[in-house]
Formats: structure tokens, sequence, C-alpha cells
């Protein structure tokens, strides 16, 4: 590829030629080109909503009325601000925690999973040690949900690094694992038995629950995850251990020159980024829902996948799209009073990441005449 | 003349962006002759070989075949034009084995069992085996070497019946022995009426090979030319654009210093068991350069792969400054001093997403200098790129850039810049100036003329066989994973050394 210039063109897949020829404009692939254009984002975004609108006025809905509800429910009322953010944190947290992973090209789509696993460990310290002070019992918390977090990544890093199993298959299986445990759990020996057999441990105290915000549901769990996404780009950006990331992201082959050892830092990526999805499973059961209970996770773990992605794994991007992403889930809720269900948000997240992804490949082509 | 002409381009231009690669070329060939397309690198060589594969379509210009013109658009069109392109880079996929290779995208047939698999490679085999271009068919990709790679494309090309064979800088990766045995069948290939193209920048092959001679310069092309009207003094003239006298850089007679680094008796196995080094012998001395020559796949990867931690060994010893290195790491070898150029400078030596200053940081980001308690000096590292960047002279948009937007000698700069700021008792250059042009090439020369004259050492594996006998105070063989001879520079002439690397040893006559 030397003595091609940079914007140089490769063509796509000869076979078409005659339908090439027909059209009088052909498709070239850029090679040159590894990301889409930032604007590209906004237009996906656009495009998933003119695609749902059509679904919505099939329903017999004015799809304008539906945003315009939607974005007030979301965005402009208090309630709706703090509920947003709300959805935010755990989607926020749980996206970092992948976006470090792919920062190395470790596909982790288990953040589903290492989120149940840090929720049952910040709950077990109120199962096992209920009577602590506030002050003992928040930090303690956030250090089993760290570790057990951590666990779980790890669990998936190991077999990589020894066995060569592919991540995919180990995180994804490990979710279904975790989710269990939690259902066993609450099913079982941690069941509230004040609860009237709902599956669920007993609600925490005031000393196991986040701080909130006034008379909001708004917790201290906004403040971690700010506080991650600072780190995680300071980390990138300044660190040694940052820089070896990037260079592993970058190329692995030329990283195993430099001297980094590749699988131990698979390792400490893949703790770390449990870590943090675990830090939201503590933040979820601490600052919401004040118990351990079935279906504790509306797939948060997965939904986290599309918004790091989003963000292009930029930590601050991050804040903006586990933003908009809490706030499809809010804006669902509110467009019930309508008639429709709020499976609507899951229509628009499915079509916002299909047009990103579709237009991740499109702004690799280019339009040629046929000359 | 014009029926005589089996293919012809006529005025063809091609465009990227604003630059022009190819201004109005003609170009044409005769039919079963061997027609070099001379130029330096960027001259648009691969460009109109490229456009003639049916890779680019040519922004004007027209492509005539038998007299007929044609319109190539796809790679596809090109070969059932009777045209097959060998790259530089090898278009194959690793896996596969090369008889696999080659009937990928095969339509004829839609079952493949193994029997017709077997007719297959052995159909593959003859062809091979009647140009003289054998290989292992049934092995992986992977496990051949560079030359027998190449040969795996050439096959390619003629298993599909190509009439037009283009070999894009073809000895760029083949050692002399393999050069020689390249021509060799590239005469086969004539006699059987083939059209042969190769594109280089190496006087010498053109002399050797070609009937006949195109010089292109800066987009244009300035002369066709038959090799018995020419000489390589004009060829340097018409291709430079100006008398041209190459850079003799003088080896200097020195006392020998102490050993550096010293290899006994080293085993080394590769993947699958294959033996790639055999009981290897080796002694660097201070202050001196080491040229490695060698058929490819003799072992030499693997030598430079042993030295810089990269691979470990089952026997022998290796010794450096003194000290007996334990086992292989790679950190092992950057702190004590060697610095490494590999092979492939995108593939292992840049990062080609990151920025200037991140690949100047590689080996040096865990210094004192670099970084304090775990936080890289951002400020300092920026001033001390641009310093290097500037010492070095890499052209680059900027110190943030990509390191991808440079072009392949500035790339190779800026990876000298990094090896040699580190200040490295041991330099271990691999191919250092492989698809680098003639100004870029005496630079790194340059360079490594440098580092001998502070007393440092380098080891030299190159496939450059002119290049080793230029720059090397002492020139080791290594054949078959062992060190076979070993001469000094005045010692050394072609003939010796090409015996040396055919396995082939002093006052015997048959191959070992």
């Amino acid at each position: 590829m030397k003595e091609q210039p940079a914007s140089g063109t490769l063509q796509l897949d000869p076979s078409a030629s005659s339908v090439r020829r027909r059209l009088g404009f052909r498709f070239e692939i850029d090679p040159a080109r590894k990301e889409s254009p930032w604007w590209m984002t906004i237009v996906s975004v656009f495009l998933a909503l003119v695609t749902c609108a059509i679904f919505i006025a099939a329903n017999g809905k004015s799809p304008l009325v539906v945003y315009e509800k939607m974005f007030r429910g979301a965005f402009m009322t208090e309630f709706g601000i703090t509920e947003t953010l709300v959805k935010a944190i755990p989607l926020l947290l749980c996206g970092l925690g992948v976006a470090i992973a792919y920062r190395i090209a470790v596909w982790n789509i288990g953040a589903e999973g290492q989120f149940a696993a840090g929720a049952i460990g910040a709950t077990a310290v109120t199962i096992y040690f209920p009577d602590l002070p506030m002050y003992a019992t928040i930090p303690l918390m956030v250090v089993f949900a760290i570790v057990t977090g951590g666990v779980w990544g790890a669990l998936t890093a190991l077999p990589k690094m020894y066995f060569q199993v592919n991540e995919l298959i180990t995180s994804l299986m490990l979710n279904y694992v975790a989710l269990l445990l939690l259902d066993y759990l609450v099913f079982g020996p941690w069941k509230d038995p004040k609860g009237f057999n709902f599956p669920g441990t007993p609600m925490f105290g005031a000393a196991q629950s986040l701080p909130v915000l006034g008379d909001t549901r708004l917790h201290l769990g906004l403040v971690f995850a700010l506080v991650i996404v600072v780190l995680y780009w300071f980390t990138v950006k300044y660190t040694r251990w940052g820089y070896e990331l990037r260079l592993i992201g970058a190329n692995q082959d030329a990283a195993r020159n430099a001297g980094i050892n590749i699988k131990r830092h698979i390792l400490i990526v893949m703790i770390a980024s449990g870590a943090v999805a675990g830090i939201a499973g503590m933040s979820e059961v601490s600052g919401v829902t004040h118990r351990l209970m079935y279906g504790i996770s509306p797939g948060y773990g997965y939904t986290a996948i599309i918004v790091a992605w989003i963000a292009k794994l930029n930590p601050f991007g991050l804040v903006v799209s586990s933003v908009l992403f809490g706030g499809l889930i809010v804006g669902g809720y509110s467009v019930q009073t309508l008639g429709l269900p709020s499976s609507i948000s899951s229509m628009l997240q499915g079509a916002i990441l299909f047009f990103l992804i579709a237009g991740n490949m499109v702004s690799k082509f280019r339009l040629r005449r046929n000359g | 003349m014009r029926e005589t002409y089996s293919l012809e381009m006529r005025q063809i231009v091609k465009q990227f962006g604003t630059v022009l690669a190819n201004d109005h070329v003609d170009f044409n060939c005769k039919p079963g002759e061997v027609h070099a397309l001379l130029g330096e690198n960027g001259a648009g060589k691969s460009t109109i070989m490229c456009m003639l594969s049916g890779v680019y379509r040519p922004t004007s210009g027209d492509i005539y075949i038998h007299g007929e013109k044609v319109k190539i658009r796809s790679p596809k069109d090109a070969t059932k034009l009777g045209v097959g392109m060998v790259f530089q880079n090898f278009r194959l996929v690793q896996t596969l084995t090369a008889a696999e290779n080659i009937v990928l995208g095969e339509k004829s047939s839609f079952w493949r069992g193994p029997k017709w698999m077997k007719s297959k490679a052995e159909e593959i085999d003859s062809i091979a085996k009647h140009f003289g271009l054998a290989f292992p068919v049934d092995r992986p990709i992977w496990q051949l070497s560079v030359g027998e790679q190449q040969r795996v494309e050439i096959v390619k090309t003629l298993y599909r019946g190509a009439e037009f064979i283009i070999l894009d800088e073809p000895t760029s990766v083949l050692t002399p022995g393999e050069a020689d045995q390249l021509f060799l069948t590239l005469e086969q290939m004539k006699a059987e009426g083939k059209t042969v193209i190769l594109t280089t920048h190496k006087m010498k092959e053109v002399m050797a090979a070609a009937d006949r001679i195109s010089v292109m310069r800066k987009g244009r092309m300035i002369h066709t030319i038959d090799k018995a009207d020419t000489n390589e003094k004009d060829l340097a003239r018409l291709m430079v654009g100006s008398d041209f006298t190459p850079i003799e850089i003088k080896s200097r007679a020195r006392p020998r210093g102490e050993v550096l680094l010293s290899v006994d008796n080293l085993d080394v196995y590769a993947e699958h068991g294959r033996k790639a080094l055999n009981g290897l012998n080796l002694q660097v001395y201070k202050g001196e350069i080491v040229g490695v020559a060698g058929v490819a796949g003799n072992g030499q990867s693997e030598l430079a792969e042993v030295l810089n931690g990269l691979c470990s060994w089952k026997r022998g010893r290796i010794a450096f400054n003194g000290n007996e290195i334990k086992s292989a790491s790679v950190r092992g070898a950057i702190e004590s001093g060697i610095s490494h150029v590999p092979e492939n400078r995108m593939k292992s030596g840049l990062a080609g997403s990151l920025g200037v200053v991140d690949n100047l940081l590689f080996k040096s980001y865990r210094t004192d200098d670099r970084s304090k308690f775990g936080f890289l000096k951002i400020r300092s590292n920026r001033e001390w790129s641009q310093q290097l960047v500037e010492q070095f002279d890499v052209k680059t948009p900027g110190i943030d850039a990509p390191v991808r937007q440079l072009s392949g000698g500035n790339q190779q700069k800026l990876l000298f810049a990094r090896e040699i700021d580190r200040k490295p008792e041991l330099m271990v250059a691999v191919h250092p100036t492989q698809g680098l042009d003639v100004g870029a090439t005496a630079g790194v020369h340059q360079l490594l003329h440098g580092l001998r004259d502070e007393g440092k050492s380098v080891l030299l594996i190159s496939e450059d066989l002119e290049e080793v006998m230029q720059l090397s105070d002492r020139i080791l063989i290594i054949y078959n994973g062992s060190i076979v001879g070993e001469m000094t520079q005045a010692e050394a002439n072609r003939e010796r050394i090409g015996m040396y690397m055919a396995g082939i040893r002093d006052n015997e006559e048959e191959a070992v």
C-alpha cells in the first residue's frame, strides 16, 4: 500500500460491475477512512426518529405530538429531568465499563452480568452487616460491588488469556449465570420474610441507601459516574497505563514489540470493566430500588453497549449519550398516557443503533460517476 | 509498428484528489517480452500497473489489448483479459493452503470435495514445477517464506491463464539468490509466450532481466528503450533526472572492540515444531556493523525476534554486554539497550492510527524522562518529539498527525528516530530500507554508519546483498538456521556469498 496515496480508493465487489454499468454510477470503498464523521450520529438519530414516526403514524397518532410528549416528559419538567438522570446513571456507568474494554478490542458484552454481580455484592453487605453506620456501609457496599463486578469481569478474561476463548461468548453466558444467581438469592435465601412472597430482599435502611438530592430520586450514584468519567478520561490521556491501552488498541503487534504484556492488560481491563459495571449495580440497589429484587435491570448492560458506541468510547460523549438514552426510557413512560406502549423507546433505541451502524458502513463509501 | 504491440496504454491520466499520479502516460508491450518499468518510489509505476489490473480506473486514457480497445473496470475484468498482477503486498489468505488460495474465487466447480482439491493441487503443482516455481501446495500460507508466498502469487496468475503478468517490485522481498531464481522463471514464461512486466527501482535487475525498459519519473513516462541500446548509467540518469552517482560510504577500518553480543549454539523452534535456528553461533563486537545475508526464511526473522525478546529458545546461550540473558523478555531487551527496526514497520513497528508523539514514546515511556509516578510528562514529551522530528528531518503535517499519513520513508525515519534516541548499544535492523527510495535509503545508511562511528553496534539483517556488502564491516551468511560463512567487507564478493547462501560451502560441489 506504500505507493497508494492516502486518498486512494479500492473498488467494492467487482461482481456487481454489470449493475454499476447500468446505473451509471458506482460505489467505492475508501480504505483510508476508518471512522464516520461526527455528524453521522446526529443524522442517525434523526433518521431513527423519521423511521419510527411511520410506525407511530400507523397507530393513528401524530408523530410530532408523540415526540413532543416524549421530549417534554424526559427533559422539560423537574421530575422528568431527574428521572432521566436516574436512568442515565446505570447506563453511563455500564457504558464506561464496556468502553474501556472496547478500547483494547476486548468485546465485553457482559455488563449486564457484571451489573447484577455488583448489585449482589452490595446487597451482601446489607444482609451480613446490617447494623453498620452509613459512613461504613456505603463505602463497604462500593468495595463489595467492585470486587464482585471485577471477579465477574475476570471470569471472562481468564479463559481468553489462557485458552483463547472468545470473550463475546463467555461474557454473554456469564450474564445468564449472574442473573440466575440473583434470582436464586431473591427467591431463596435472601428473600424478605415479611415481603408477602415478593422476590426481593428486605428493604434497605437509611444507612444503606445512597443520599438523594432534595425530594427527588436523583442519588449519589451520579457523582460516582461523573468521577469515573473524569478518571477514565484522565487515565487514558495522561497516564502510562492509559498510553499502554491506547497502544494495544491501535496495534497489538507493535504493543508487543514495545514490551507490553497484553494478556495482563486484558485481565486488568476486564476487572476494571466489570468493577465499573458493578458500581452501577450497587448504585441501582442502594440508590433507586433500595433492595435487591427480581428483574432489577431492564437491560441496562445491553443498552450501555449502544451508549458506548454512540459516544465512540469518548467519556464525555458517554455523558451525552447516556442522558439521551435515559431520556428515551423516561419519554417512553410518558407516552403511555397517549395510549402507546412504553416500548416505543425500545423501538427508537433499536432504530438509532441500526442507523448508526449503517452510517458507519456508508461513510466508508463514496459515490462516483462511471467514467 | 502498432500491430506488434500486444498491449498498449495510451495517454493514461490518473488523479488522486489534487495529486496527479499519472500524467498522460503511454506504455506498451510486445508479446513474449520482459518489460521493466523503472522509476523511483512514487514515480507512478504501481499506479499505472494498478490501472492495468483493474484496481484503479484511469481518469482518462485508453487501454488496448491485441489492438482492441478494452475497459478494465475490476480485477475480474483484468483476469478475463489475461492480465494478472502480483502485488508487492501479497493478497493471500494466511490460514488457507497455497492451493486453496489459488483456486479461491474460481466459479467453475460448486462441489469441492477432497478429490477435487487433490486434483487441483496436482494441477497447480505441475504448473508450478513447469515454470520452476515449486512450493509446498498443501501448506498454509503463514508457514511459507516470503519468497514462497510470491511464487504462490505468480502461479495464481498463471493458473488463471494470464498472458500479461505484472510483478510489482518483485525482488523487494527476495534475496539475490531468490531473485536470480525468479529471473530464470521469467525466461521460462517468456518462452511460453507470456509477457512479463516488472516494476522496480533496481538498475541491476533491469539490466539482468529485461528486454525492454520504460523509465518513469514523477508520474510521466520518460523513455522506452531496448536493453541493448542502453546501460546502467544512462538509465540512472533517466530515472533520477540528472547525473546520479551512487552514494559510496567507505567503511572505516578500525580496531575491533570488545564482544558485545555473543550467541552460542542457539536452537529456536518456530510454529509447528519447525526448527528455525539450528545451533547458531554469532558474535557482535562493539563498534561494528555486522551484516547477516541469506535467502529469506533461513532463520533471519527468528534471529531478530530472539534478540529482541519476542520469542524464546530451546537450547543455547545468549550473552549481551557480559551478562547472560536468561529468558526472553522484550522489556529486558529494551532496557539492556537493544534497539529493533522490525521487518514490517507498519505491522509491528508503528501504530498507524496514533500520532507521532505516541509512536515516539513506544519504548521510552517507562523512563523517568518521559513519565513519573505513572503519569506521562505530556508537555516535555511533546517538546522532545518536536525536537526529534526536526533532528531526523521527518516530514509530517504535525506531531499529532496519525503516522499512517506519512510516507514510507518518513515512517522509517520516525522509527529510526525513536530507536536511535534511546542510545542503544546494539541495533537490530531488519530490512531497514525495504521499499524506500534512493534518498531515504541513503539517509538510513548514514544513520547506521553514525551509530557505528559512535562505537555502537549494528546487526543488519537484510536481503539486499548490495546493501549488506556496502554497509557491513563483517558479513555473516545464514543458511538453514545457522551461520555458514563469515567474511570481512574486503573479502566479500557476490559469488562467494551467493554460494554460501545457497548452502554450498567452500570446496564442496553439492548442496548441504
